[in-house]
């Protein structure tokens, strides 16, 4: 629509409503939906199944009489029941997210947000060393040979192991709080980066090059005039990737430090005392974080590959 | 002898490009291949040379050779009386390679400022060049285009814009339009020669058609392969001013005549 379009012209309604029922059959809101609403019944249907047998146990003890009816409506509103159903983890995440002060121990923000922060600085040491390291690697033929082998070895190792390693030598040596969790992000992260940039530094032709050495460009020109815009997409790409398994690893950082705060915790303590509820709703809070994340990588790469003249 | 007296006689014009005994050997894993050997050439200043042969008959090698970009393993090569490399760093020429190999996120008039970038011309003077550069190959107006906007025939001709933006006096060119339709190859062939008179560019052509050449040159390097070397040189005796239905004349189907028995003489030999 134009901008000279009115705004909210009489009668256009039903044009509009038409115009947004046709996006809605042909974009991919539809399908979303539809594919959303079957693993919503799925997962009901899971509830119901998983549940039963404490319930029925619980019935008997109680000698009570129950009909089918009665068994799924109980099954859905256990207090720490196998599996939550979708209701219960959404009520519990609206409860605390929206009914208490963000500041509160019990505020699943609070949380979320300490996880984030350290999501974003290891998220952010991590791709910075992956950028140097892939520098390092296409410029140096000793990095080359001797760096990349020990760059997979790294990843090789189960993070769960090493993760407890690195924050109890960490807090030896005096630090302490957020840095050593964001560290194990940043031993996740740097890895796509670090993969994705040497190819993005490598990806430029051959023809290219022999055109920078015709101008007799240096080797700094020919990095931040080819090398570098050229491995931009590959950039981005390898940020999606690193800014989620950033989040896993703030996450992991958290489990074996018996930290108090952050989803980590909040997924430890709900093991703990069997709180399913609690365990589903940061489930779900992490995923919508790392589902943001990443949205937000996307969006900075659109806006950078329009203004490098991207076809739209 | 002067430079800027009356129009030398051709064969007085001071030398841009001397070649004497050149050779260069590639080590494959076959053993090693003779990709040049036992060149002699001599290129004067504002001659337009076209270099044609088979595949694997070194024309490319030669024109990376001139441009330093393969170094030869025997014989000696000057250029403006300059080894290759102290040539590449006076920026002695400009190079079109066979696809136009602009940057896909500059637009076509920051692609021409390139070269003028790292040669650390001033913005103004980028600006003033650019502008001259385009207007000479055609393509005012498309400044703000990017590459993908452009068909092929523009992104080639874009490309010979970078390669005369910093005013080099020797271009280069290899099969610049070899992979274009034979209209707009055509098209560009009969600009080319128009921009090689407004500009007295000294200019070394690789193609493997016998019009492309013949209707060009001033002087067609005949190539065979195995070993890759000269077979034949032959003076165009065309006339500088050339229409395109030149290439109808007797005159151009007999130039034409002799480069491809030169061609066939170096196959038949193997």
């Amino acid at each position: 629509m134009t901008a000279s379009a009115p705004i909210a012209a009489p009668g256009s309604a039903s044009a509009a409503s038409a115009v947004a029922f046709r996006r809605l059959s042909e974009g991919s809101f539809l399908p979303v939906i539809i594919v959303v609403g079957a693993l919503i019944a799925i997962w009901y249907g899971f509830t119901v199944y998983l549940n039963t047998p404490w319930q029925i146990d619980t019935y008997q003890r109680a000698g009570t009489t129950w009909t089918a009816t009665d068994l799924i409506r109980d099954t859905m509103a256990q207090e720490r029941p196998v599996l939550p159903a979708p209701h219960q983890v959404v009520a519990e995440l609206w409860k605390t997210t929206m009914e208490v002060r963000p500041t509160s121990n019990r505020s699943l923000l609070k949380h979320a947000w300490i996880t984030l922060s350290s999501t974003l600085l290891g998220f952010a040491i991590g791709t910075t060393l992956g950028i140097l390291l892939a520098v390092g690697i296409v410029h140096n033929r000793a990095m080359d040979k001797s760096v990349m082998p020990w760059v997979i070895a790294s990843q090789t190792i189960p993070i769960l192991a090493v993760a407890p390693m690195i924050i109890v030598v960490l807090n030896a040596v005096g630090l302490s709080g957020l840095l050593p969790k964001a560290l194990i992000s940043t031993y996740l992260s740097f890895f796509p980066v670090v993969v994705g940039m040497v190819k993005g530094f490598r990806s430029p032709e051959t023809i290219q090059l022999d055109l920078m050495r015709t101008y007799n460009a240096s080797g700094a020109q020919t990095f931040f005039k080819l090398r570098w815009p050229a491995a931009l997409p590959f950039l981005f790409t390898s940020m999606k990737v690193a800014v989620a398994i950033s989040l896993v690893g703030a996450i992991v950082g958290e489990l074996p430090t018996g930290a108090v705060a952050g989803l980590g915790a909040r997924l430890l303590a709900g093991s703990y005392y069997g709180q399913t509820v609690q365990i589903w709703a940061a489930l779900f809070m992490a995923a919508a974080l790392a589902a943001i994340l990443v949205a937000l990588v996307g969006l900075a790469q659109r806006l950078v590959m329009a203004r490098m003249g991207a076809r739209p | 002898m002067p430079e800027d007296g009356p129009p030398p006689m051709k064969d007085m014009a001071p030398t841009v490009v001397s070649a004497r005994k050149l050779g260069l050997n590639f080590q494959t894993n076959d053993g090693p291949v003779q990709a040049l050997s036992d060149v002699d050439l001599v290129i004067g200043k504002g001659e337009f040379v076209s270099f044609i042969g088979p595949s694997g008959c070194g024309k490319t090698t030669l024109l990376r050779i001139i441009a330093d970009l393969e170094k030869p393993t025997a014989g000696e090569i000057r250029i403006n009386g300059l080894t290759p490399e102290q040539a590449r760093k006076t920026r002695a020429y400009g190079y079109v390679f066979q696809a136009a190999g602009l940057f896909p996120w500059r637009t076509i008039e920051k692609n021409i400022a390139l070269p003028l970038e790292i040669m650390g011309y001033s913005a103004e003077e980028q600006r003033r060049r650019v502008a001259r550069t385009l207007e000479l190959v055609n393509l005012t107006g498309f400044e703000r285009k990017f590459p993908w906007q452009l068909s092929g025939g523009m992104q080639q001709r874009a490309s010979i814009a970078r390669a005369l933006s910093f005013d080099a006096d020797l271009l280069l060119m290899d099969e610049p339009f070899g992979a274009l339709d034979e209209i707009v190859r055509d098209h560009l062939n009969e600009q080319l020669l128009q921009l090689w008179a407004r500009t007295n560019k000294t200019i070394c052509f690789v193609t493997h058609s016998i019009p492309e050449a013949v209707y060009l040159s001033t002087r067609i390097v005949v190539m065979s392969p195995r070993p890759g070397r000269v077979t034949d040189v032959i003076e165009s005796t065309l006339p500088h001013e050339r229409p395109l239905d030149i290439r109808d004349t007797p005159e151009f189907l007999a130039i034409a005549h002799r480069v491809r028995e030169g061609l066939r003489a170096g196959h038949s030999d193997e």
